[in-house]
């Protein structure tokens, strides 16, 4: 892991976290949609606190994906689950909802999972693509090329 | 009434954000990593593979019936209880379908996070 992966990392938390908070304020000034007007929900995009909450999840996604290129699922999700504190944080100073001490305790457990899993590898070394034995990722693989042949070659 | 609504929004984020999930990350695993390929041969070589792949298209249809989902769910319940509960299961979900799907090595220490996150999202329900 470099210094510029965690950075990638850092990025995917704070937007994910900032953005979600100015998702939720944006709702709550949008207001309560039932089942039966739902295309509340689509024009729900045009509030400026929506819109821009949707902006910082573009960013989020980019760094997510770019994250998901070098790193295991199962890394890249806890490692970034700080975001979730940082979100309990905004939720009681900015948009002053009670947060109580067991949503705190919650917190707390999240944040041990991240110390967890950021002390493992971050990705998985498959022996499929290195050797040629075993673990059934082979075929799987291979069948996925075959796919990928027969698509280009019906073009 | 509120409650229900506020539940089965997180139900429906759930599953769809992790099918999602599991075919974006074998979608970048197909791209390779972006850092290298985007230094190597240019941004537009990096977005034109990662916007052909049909896992990364697939998997952002699913994304977006998440985020559609988090929206209903964000105007019925508080932002501090919907979304950690949501994304949080999805850890748990996330764990067993990369084990299956990508044959991701989960060892004790990816369970533990997961286990330590899910005790977390009981207690931010409570």
């Amino acid at each position: 892991m470099t210094f510029r992966k965690y950075l990638v990392l850092a990025g995917v938390t704070l937007c994910a976290s900032i953005g979600d908070s100015l998702l939720s304020r944006g709702m709550k000034q949008v207001g309560n949609i039932s089942l039966n007007h739902l295309h509340d929900l689509i024009l729900a995009v045009l509030n400026p606190s929506v819109a821009l909450g949707i902006l910082l999840l573009l960013g989020f996604f980019a760094s997510y994906m770019t994250a998901l290129s070098w790193a295991d699922l199962t890394y890249v999700l806890p490692a970034t689950s700080l975001g979730y504190v940082l979100l309990t944080v905004i939720a009681k100073f900015y948009l002053h909802e009670a947060v109580t001490t067991s949503r705190w305790i919650g917190i707390l457990l999240i944040s041990a999972g991240v110390g967890f899993v950021t002390q493992g590898p971050a990705l998985t070394h498959h022996p499929a693509s290195a050797q040629s034995d075993e673990r059934g990722c082979e075929p799987a693989s291979a069948g996925r090329k075959d796919e990928r042949q027969a698509m280009e070659n019906k073009r | 009434m509120k409650q229900a609504y506020a539940w089965s929004a997180i139900a429906a984020i759930v599953l769809a954000s992790t099918t999602g999930d599991v075919l974006l990350s074998r979608a970048m695993k197909q791209v390779g990593d972006v850092g290298a390929l985007w230094r190597q041969s240019g941004l537009w070589t990096v977005l034109g593979r990662v916007l052909r792949n049909q896992n990364f298209l697939l998997g952002v249809l699913a994304m977006t019936a998440a985020f559609y989902s988090l929206l209903f769910g964000l105007s019925w319940g508080d932002v501090s209880l919907i979304a950690p509960a949501s994304a949080s299961l999805t850890f748990v979900t996330n764990a067993i379908a990369a084990k299956i799907f990508l044959h991701e090595r989960v060892d004790h220490r990816r369970w533990m996070a997961a286990v330590l996150v899910a005790g977390g999202v009981v207690l931010l329900a409570a």
